[in-house]
Parts: C-alpha cells; sequence; structure tokens
C-alpha cells in the first residue's frame, strides 16, 4: 500500500497518543483546523481538546508551557508550525528545555518533543524558507532528528517521547506529500544512529532531510559514468553518529557533504571537521560541500532552484570530489 | 477577602526570624563575594524578604515555585537547607544544583522549587506549563511564579497570562514591584504602571499588595492561593522596595539616596517586629534570640560550604542529557 | 600583465603522463613564441615542448625528474597582453570509455601543484599509503588536480620496477595504442600493386643533377604522394573524435620511423601536402635524425593527421597496417620488386610497389578508400615536375 510521508507523522502521532497516556500535542491550529500541513488532520475528534491543543500565536510561551508540563509529568508533544517560528520560542528552547536538566544539577529533565516544518523549495521566499536545524544541532542539551524516509517520519517520533531529554523533530516540507511503499518489517527505528541508504566505493555522500533524495538521484547519475557513491542519511543531526562518518570515510576516502542550511558556520562545516579531526589520515581529497547559497531564499522558481542543493550540484560536486570535474 | 490572620507569638516569630534569616544570610554573601568564595552574578533580596516568607508560608509542600535569578529569599523560605544554598553560591558539589547553578540557578526538586530562571520572563511560561501538567493529571497543586516587574514588559508575560487565563490553570503570579527594572523606573519602561490593571486585562483575578508587611503578604497570598486551587489563576502585585543595588556593582545612579532612606523606614523586619511588639506578642530579647540564632545558622552554611568538595574536571559533561546506558527503548 | 597556467601537454593520443626531465628555462626568464622551455619525457620518447606565447616564466611547479598527468600545470609564466588562458590540453584525452568525460571549461579550482622546493602535496591518505610501501611521496607524481593521491602512490609503486626500462615502457605504449586502435576502429583494408618504373625513372635523373647528400630516397615521393592525396581526402585526414570526424584542412603526415633498440614513433611531417620533393626529402632526414638523436618537438608528436609506414627496405612485398587512434588511416608502402608486367598486351619487366590503405569504416568507405589510394597513385607516377 502507497502512503505518504504526511500520512507517516500522522501515524506516527497517533501512535503516541495511544500508547502514552501523558501525551499531548498543542501547537499552533493543530486541533480544528487540521495542522498546517494537516499532519493532525481529525485527531481532535479522535482524542477531543485536551489532547489535540490548539494555542494562541505564543510561540514562546507554549513552548514554555511544553516544558513545565514535561517537568511535572506530562509527555508533551508541541507543534511550532514551521521553523521559522521557532525564533520566537528560542529562549524557551535554548535557555529553558536544553539547560533546565543542567542547571538543576541533574535533578530536572524535559521529555518534551517539539516538531516543526524545515526548508525551502516551495516558493515561500525568505522568512518561511528557513532550514535551522543545523543550528539547532549547535545546543548542548537537545535531540535533533531530522526524518528523511517514511519508516523515520513514521517511527521516529514514538522513539523521541520516550526520551528522557528535549527531541527537536524537523519535517521537511518538501517531503510531506513523498509517497512510497512503508517497509512492513519495520515496527521501531532507534534515534541514535546515521543510516547508509546507498552503498559505494568512490565518495561518501553525507546528508539529511529532503537532501537526501536528490543526494540519490545524484548517486544514480554518477553510477552511469562509473562514479559510485556512498549516501549516509545522517538522520540525528545531535548527537552526530561520529562512528558512521569514520566508517564510511574509511570506505571511500572522499567526502561530500550536502547540506539545506548555509555554509558560513553551519552543519555542513561541523561534519567536515569531524572528518578532518576524526578521519584524517583516510581523506584522499579535501572534503567539499554543497550548501544553500548565502542569500535569503528568494521568491521566483528559478532562483530558488538556483539557491538550493540540486541532484546536479551534488553530481558536479561529487565529479569534482573525486577528481573528474 | 480573608482577613489578615492573626498574628500571634509564634507566627511573628517565626516571620520574623525567617526574614532575619534571608537578611543576615545575605549580608554574609556580600562579605564573602568580596572574598572571592562566591563569583558571577549575585542579586540580593535585601528588603523585599516579606515576599517570599509571606507567599511560601501560604503553600503547601506539593505545590511548585518557580523563581528567578533573584531567588536566594524564595529559596531559604521555601526551606532549602541553608548550607545547600551557601554551597551552590561557592559553586560546590554540595550546593542544591550540585554547584553548576550557582546564585541565579538554585534548584531543589524534592521541593519543588523549580528554580533560579535567569532570563526576564523566562520563567512565567514554564510555571504555566506545570500548572497545566497538574491539571491535566487531576492533582490539586499550585504554582506560584516570581518575577520582577521588568518582566512585564515582556512578551512571555502578556502570553503567558493570556494562556494561563484560557486554559484556567491553577497559577499565582507573584509580581514583586520593587520600582527598578535594574535602572529603569516602572513609569519610564510602562505606559500603564498599574500591573494589576494588566493582568485584569486577561480576566483574571488580581491585587495590590504592600510588599513591605509580611502580614499583609501572607494574608494576600492565602486569597491567591485558594483561587488558584480552585482551578483559576490569578496575579499579585507585591509593591516592594530592594535597598541595595541590583546586582553587586550599581552605582545607583537612577535613584536618591533620600528615597532609599524613606523606604528602608518601612524595612519589613522593622514592620513585622513593631507590629509585634505593639500587639505584646514580640519582645526585644526574642529579636536579640533570632539574631544569636540566625547568625549560628549562617555560620553553620558557610562552614558547610567551606566544607564541601569540588567536582572532579572529569565529570564537565554531566547533566546535559540523561546518561543513555540506564534505558533502552522497548 | 595575465598570468598563464602552463600544462603538461597532450604529445599523442594516448598520452597520460609525461616526466619532467630538463628545464630550458629559469623564472624571471623571457620567452619567446615557438621557443623550448622543457625537455619531457613521455611513453614515445623525449620531446620539446615548446611555449606559443611571448612570456616571462613566473614559476616552476615540478621539479625535474617528476612525472606527470596530462593537464597537471607544470609551470606560470606572464603573458603580457593576454587574457588567463591554460596553455596545453585542459584535461586527458578520453582515451578509455571508463575514465570522464573531457571538460571544456577551465578547471573550476585553481590550478594545484608542488613550487620546485616547496612542500609535497599528498592527501594525508597518499601519505600514509606511501609511508606503508615504502614511496617517498616527492618522487610520485600528482594527478590532475595537483596534489598526490593514494592512487598516484599506488602507481608509482606498482611502476617503479617495471618503468625503469624505457623500452619496456615504449612496449606498453605501443601496445595500448594499438590495442585501442583494434578495439574501438572498424578497419578496411585495400592494397594495389602499382608500377613505379617511371617514377623510378625520373628520380633517378633529378638525382643525377644533386650531389650525394642532397640525393632524394624513393620514399620522399611516396611521402609527398600519400600528403597530396591526402589533401583531397577530408575522410581519410583528421581524427575521429567524440564519436565525429574531425577532418584537417593541413595534412601533418605521420612518418612511421623505427627506434634503435626497438619500438616504433611516427612524428608528423608538418604541412607536407605543400612540401615539394626535396623538401619532403629533407623533412624526413631530419625527424629521422631526431628520432634517434631526441629532440622531436611536441607539435610533432601530436600533430599528425595521417600516417605512411614504409617497410619495403625490409624486404616485405606489402603491409596490412594499423591505424593510430585518433586518425582516420594509415598507408602502407612495401618494397619495389622487378615483376613480368602486362604493357599494351606483352610482358614485360617493370618495378613494383605494393601501396596498401588502412582506413576508419566509421569514417569513409571502400569507394573512398578506393579512389583514395588511385590518388595517391596518380600523384606517384609519374611525378609531376617540382
Amino acid at each position: 500500500m502507497t502512503i505518504n510521508y504526511r500520512e507517516c507523522c500522522k501515524l506516527a502521532l497517533r501512535q503516541c497518543l495511544d500508547e502514552e497516556p501523558r501525551a499531548f500535542l498543542m501547537g499552533e491550529d493543530v486541533g480544528a483546523y487540521g495542522g498546517c500541513y494537516a499532519v493532525s488532520k481529525g485527531l481532535l475528534d479522535v482524542y477531543g481538546p485536551d489532547r489535540i491543543r490548539d494555542t494562541p500565536l505564543s510561540e514562546s510561551a507554549f513552548v514554555g508551557v511544553g516544558i513545565g508540563a514535561a517537568m511535572n509529568g506530562m509527555r508533551p508533544i508541541v507543534e511550532v508550525m514551521t521553523c521559522n517560528f521557532s525564533l520566537l520560542a528560542l529562549d524557551q528552547i535554548i535557555n529553558n528545555a536544553a539547560t533546565l536538566r543542567h542547571m538543576s544539577g541533574g535533578q530536572l529533565g524535559v521529555p518534551l518533543v517539539i516538531r516543526m516544518a524545515t526548508g525551502a523549495g516551495r516558493q515561500l521566499a525568505a522568512q518561511h524558507s528557513h532550514s535551522f536545524e543545523g543550528w539547532y544541532a549547535h545546543i548542548p542539551g537537545v535531540r535533533i532528528l531530522a526524518p528523511a524516509t517514511l519508516e523515520d517520519a513514521r517511527f521516529m517520533l514514538p522513539a523521541a517521547l520516550k526520551e528522557p531529554d528535549p527531541v527537536l523533530l524537523f519535517e521537511h516540507v518538501f517531503l510531506y506529500a513523498m509517497e512510497g511503499e512503508l517497509d512492513a518489517s519495520v515496527r521501531a527505528v532507534d534515534i541514535e544512529h546515521a543510516a547508509l541508504r546507498r552503498r559505494g566505493t568512490h565518495l561518501s555522500i553525507l546528508t539529511y532531510g529532503a537532501s537526501l533524495q536528490k543526494s540519490l538521484s545524484a548517486a544514480d547519475a554518477l553510477a552511469a559514468e562509473g562514479i559510485d557513491a556512498e549516501v549516509i542519511d545522517l538522520r540525528v543531526l545531535r548527537p552526530l553518529d561520529d562512528a558512521a562518518l569514520v566508517d564510511t570515510v574509511k570506505r571511500t576516502h572522499r567526502v561530500l557533504v550536502v547540506d539545506e542550511g548555509w555554509k558560513s558556520g553551519g552543519l555542513s562545516a561541523e561534519l567536515m571537521a569531524r572528518v578532518c579531526e576524526l578521519a584524517f589520515d583516510e581523506l584522499d581529497a579535501p572534503p567539499t560541500r554543497v550548501c544553500t547559497a548565502e542569500v535569503p531564499i528568494p521568491y521566483p522558481k528559478h532562483l530558488e532552484d538556483a539557491a538550493l542543493p540540486q541532484a546536479a550540484t551534488i553530481a558536479a560536486a561529487a565529479r569534482r570530489v573525486c577528481g573528474r570535474g | 477577602m480573608t482577613a489578615l490572620p492573626a498574628l500571634d507569638r509564634p507566627l511573628a516569630l517565626a516571620l520574623y526570624r525567617e526574614m532575619l534569616l534571608i537578611r543576615r544570610f545575605e549580608e554574609r554573601c556580600v562579605e564573602l563575594y568580596g572574598a572571592g568564595k562566591i563569583r558571577g552574578f549575585l542579586h540580593l533580596y535585601d528588603g523585599e524578604e516579606a515576599v517570599a516568607v509571606g507567599v511560601m508560608r501560604a503553600l503547601e509542600p506539593h505545590d511548585a515555585i518557580v523563581a528567578t535569578y533573584r531567588e536566594h529569599g524564595q529559596a531559604l523560605a521555601r526551606g532549602l537547607p541553608l548550607g545547600e544554598v551557601m554551597a551552590e553560591l561557592f559553586g560546590k558539589r554540595e550546593g542544591s544544583s550540585g554547584g553548576r547553578g550557582g546564585s541565579m540557578h538554585v534548584f531543589d526538586a524534592k521541593r519543588r522549587f523549580f528554580g533560579g530562571n535567569a532570563i526576564v520572563g523566562g520563567g512565567i511560561p514554564v510555571a504555566v506549563g506545570l500548572a497545566l501538567a497538574d491539571k491535566l493529571l487531576g492533582r490539586e497543586n499550585v504554582t506560584v511564579c516570581f518575577f520582577g516587574e521588568g518582566a512585564v514588559a515582556e512578551g512571555e508575560f502578556h502570553e503567558s497570562l493570556n494562556l494561563a487565563s484560557l486554559w484556567r490553570v491553577p497559577v499565582v503570579f507573584v509580581c514583586e514591584n520593587n520600582l527598578y527594572a535594574m535602572g529603569s523606573a516602572l513609569d519610564i519602561d510602562e505606559a500603564e504602571t498599574d500591573i494589576a490593571a494588566k493582568a485584569r486585562g486577561y480576566r483574571m483575578a488580581a491585587e495590590r499588595v504592600d510588599g513591605m508587611d509580611v502580614v499583609a503578604v501572607l494574608a494576600a497570598a492565602r486569597r491567591a492561593v485558594d483561587i488558584a486551587r480552585k482551578g483559576a489563576p490569578c496575579l499579585l502585585e507585591m509593591r516592594t522596595y530592594r535597598f541595595r543595588a541590583h546586582s553587586m556593582f550599581d552605582a545607583q545612579g537612577y535613584r536618591d539616596k533620600d528615597e532609599i532612606e524613606r523606604w528602608r523606614e518601612r524595612d519589613p523586619l522593622h514592620v513585622v517586629a513593631a507590629a509585634g511588639k505593639a500587639s505584646g506578642v514580640l519582645h526585644d530579647e526574642d529579636l536579640g534570640a533570632a539574631e544569636e540564632s540566625v547568625r549560628r545558622a549562617v555560620d553553620e552554611a558557610v562552614a558547610f560550604a567551606e566544607r564541601g568538595t569540588w567536582e572532579p574536571v572529569e565529570e564537565l559533561t554531566r547533566h546535559v542529557t540523561a546518561p543513555r546506558t540506564k534505558r533502552r527503548t522497548p | 600583465m595575465a598570468e598563464l597556467a602552463f600544462a603538461m601537454p597532450a604529445l599523442g593520443a594516448d598520452m597520460e603522463r609525461g616526466r619532467v626531465v630538463r628545464w630550458r628555462v629559469k623564472p624571471g626568464d623571457t620567452i619567446g613564441r615557438g621557443q623550448v622551455i622543457v625537455e619531457v619525457e613521455t611513453d614515445k620518447g623525449l620531446i620539446d615542448v615548446e611555449c606559443f606565447h611571448d612570456a616571462t616564466v613566473m614559476a616552476l611547479l615540478v621539479p625535474e625528474g617528476v612525472e606527470v598527468a596530462v593537464g597537471a600545470v607544470i609551470a606560470r609564466l606572464d603573458v603580457a597582453g593576454a587574457a588567463p588562458t591554460a596553455e596545453g590540453p585542459r584535461a586527458p584525452p578520453a582515451t578509455e570509455p571508463a575514465r570522464l568525460p573531457p571538460t571544456s571549461a577551465a578547471p573550476a579550482m585553481p590550478p594545484v601543484a608542488t613550487p620546485l622546493g616547496a612542500r609535497v602535496i599528498a592527501s594525508p591518505l597518499a601519505r600514509r599509503r606511501a609511508a606503508a610501501l615504502g614511496v617517498d611521496v616527492a618522487t610520485v607524481a600528482p594527478g590532475t588536480s595537483g596534489r598526490i593521491s593514494a592512487e598516484d602512490v599506488e602507481r608509482a609503486a606498482a611502476t617503479s620496477t617495471r618503468e625503469r626500462d624505457p623500452k619496456e615502457a615504449m612496449r606498453r605504449a605501443i601496445a595500448a595504442a594499438m590495442a585501442k586502435s583494434k578495439r574501438e576502429i572498424p578497419h578496411y583494408y585495400l592494397w594495389q600493386s602499382v608500377d613505379v618504373t617511371d617514377a623510378l625513372a625520373w628520380l633517378t635523373a633529378h638525382n643525377a643533377r644533386r650531389p650525394v647528400t642532397e640525393r632524394v630516397l624513393f620514399g620522399a615521393l611516396v611521402a609527398r604522394a600519400v600528403a597530396r592525396a591526402a589533401a583531397a581526402a577530408p575522410e581519410m585526414n583528421g581524427a575521429y573524435l567524440e564519436g565525429a570526424v574531425r577532418s584537417s584542412l593541413e595534412v601533418h603526415l605521420g612518418f612511421a620511423t623505427a627506434q634503435r633498440g626497438g619500438g616504433l614513433v611516427a612524428p608528423a611531417l608538418l604541412d607536407a601536402h605543400t612540401l615539394d620533393v626535396d623538401a619532403m626529402m629533407s623533412a624526413i632526414a631530419d625527424v629521422v635524425a631526431r628520432v634517434k638523436s631526441g629532440g622531436l618537438k611536441s607539435r610533432e608528436m601530436s600533430a599528425g593527421t595521417i600516417t605512411l609506414t614504409a617497410l619495403g627496405e625490409l624486404g616485405v612485398d606489402g603491409v596490412l597496417p594499423v591505424i593510430q587512434p585518433p586518425q582516420l588511416a594509415i598507408v602502407g608502402a612495401g618494397r619495389v620488386t622487378e615483376r613480368p608486367w602486362v604493357v599494351g598486351g606483352a610482358v614485360v619487366v617493370r618495378s613494383v610497389l605494393t601501396l596498401s590503405l588502412a582506413a576508419d569504416h566509421r569514417a569513409s568507405d571502400g569507394h573512398r578508400g578506393a579512389r583514395f589510394l588511385q590518388n595517391i597513385v596518380k600523384n606517384l607516377v609519374p611525378p609531376e615536375a617540382p
């Protein structure tokens, strides 16, 4: 049976609400409207307004409420409509959610899940196209997840709900409509490890989120030219799976990072730095990256396309890494 | 309205001693700061003791407290062990937060003391969340949230009051209006200086209280906690004053010495002592005995902190997330 | 002032690497267009590499004795008044299908190479492999990126013993080129016996007026005939590259020449179609001398548009030759023998030569090939007056 990513997100929510009586969903328009991306559509009727809780447009307050409720026995799932709006809740996420365990000397935990949509590609222009997951991955005390496959969209959330610490889960807007077969053999996923999505020998493409599919397309094109690319789906952006990075670099000796975030001070920089720190002597070429151009995301499609990593630019960079470009 | 509680001798002695303990504890803190034992920011409660002492006396052990970076008074009034609070200020492992938090981040989960939040307004939504959880879990607990009048300029204050009222969660918002947000007088920052009026704008019961009179504070707190326990938020505006600087170093160019002196005449210790003496339940010997007992308690706290140990540097990365060995996803 | 990155040129379609043997210039030198600036050793011998610009030498990037890939930047020149471009081929020629498509654009990355005396640029993995294999990275030739990779080290380790014997290297180069030719080029063959009695008579008369040192050999006559015919046969003269015939307007006739000690090179007689018999003879003499002494020019090694192979001296009757990739055709000449020949209904003795043609069926077919062969004969017998 084919299913799309959005439906997988909804099934994940339902599993959480069914299995964990302390769980509730809270966010802007999650109830009557059904969620900005229709992930929670219909759930209000099933679970009622206490568990599918509409909030006013008060990102800082309802994220803070989630933190307080999590510290006091509940298992809140907070939906911030998009990561763009999460900036209004940065204080709560960074100064409270991420620090309370530490500030209290380990006495308190914040078992809170915050879901948010991320990414560009829908011609939503500069204020609605950010990719801030890499930014959040800078912060100790939170776990950052980026489901890029149907299975991860379906099972990462229930795993996140079992975490004793805050988890931020970034659903890429471009993926909600992605359709495919959900692997029936998968009943749960871990939220600790990167995944090898394609095995190869000539270079490793390290990526996550919507860039995964683009990277896999690029890998197909490269295969026709005799370049055999390995594709790693990072899945967990914090803490990074260092062992997986070292493992793949040992196999291929060449690294291309694909990240929809900006280059400067970004997650791509972190990945390249780790590869150099942990596997320098395995490298046979300088690590390279394809990121979003250093501009706010423009509205016109041709400019937006040009700003974002694309299969063609990924393939071109891969050729350069392999000394064939 | 609940009448003022009868100021009998045990209550008078207790209120006086608790406030004196905070006062003397913090005076020692100043000394220790000068000696380099305490570092970082140190915000003193000197002058505002009646607020914490009066409010805490209205709470049950299962109620929750969220405080600010000026929270020594609340912590001590809540009954956190004096030595542990001092050790926290020293940064010692035996401190309330294991030394990780310092003066601004005193936590005690057992006593449902949720800290020590040092971002102005940052604790307010958290308090609403704590109360929401109690409500959803059917517990009759109340959460008290302390913040200064500077916080009412923050969006989080307004967002949180709206949510608390909308969802009818059991929170008592306690605004400690000491007239200055650091160095900015209230009327410099606020178009509407009546803070209770702002709360009423969110359809919430609100009351202005003489924060220098611990008995009045206690009475108001009992009224507010009653409302909250019945399932509605409310706000208390405590009119109070800090006698000392905002933090340790502050030239105080923003206010007159005369103004400080006028407020000192309403020092909460004097106010309760005078009331007790006037009604014959307190005597000068009681005050002297309280001084002596408080001095010993503070000495012991300092000694406890001095004896405390430094957390080994090898443990630096503890308490960032829960240890992962303990659990495995089922 | 404009900077020019001077790259290791491709001195033949099958050349992948070349060793800098001797720099003829030094930084600061002013050089003129056509001046030889470096001697490069290839599998086919020692080649003088010229510069095609007036320039000042800024830096020599590859030490003498070091082998680099075709396209690797070996020097930086300051070209007065010229736009910055890359000298030499911009990428290795597509010699095998498995290799990468050649790029037409300038390199995206600034050329990286090791300035003389500077640190060796090698990848971390390459250094580790070099240490493990006992290879000195300073002696390893970098690829086109200018950075020594693990693959470069592996190759150096594998060839360090084999390549000491230049004969063997030459053999391998010929093997690679000929195997490629037979693998990729669909040859067809035509041959024809030609009465050259009149041509020889003309040659005897021509030589009778000259001192011994200026005498013309019969091979020059054949070369001239082939060159003239090739100028009128675009499907025989040029190259087959990237799936298309690239005809050449000029004829640079490769002249297959055996090397002392074995092996074969075919340096081009440049603009052979313009040469008269005497000029052709001196061009051949010059090239043959330089095959033996060294000093072939880079352009001569790479410019050939068609090849002539003459093996008559060794007594063979004819030859079915193999095309030199990426050329389109090769003409073979056997020995001249006296044979019974029918002239005007009578059997007489005539001097007869067997001419043969191997041509690329992708570029031409037998009909065109036959006319080309006839055209050679027409230019040969009798030769027109110079």
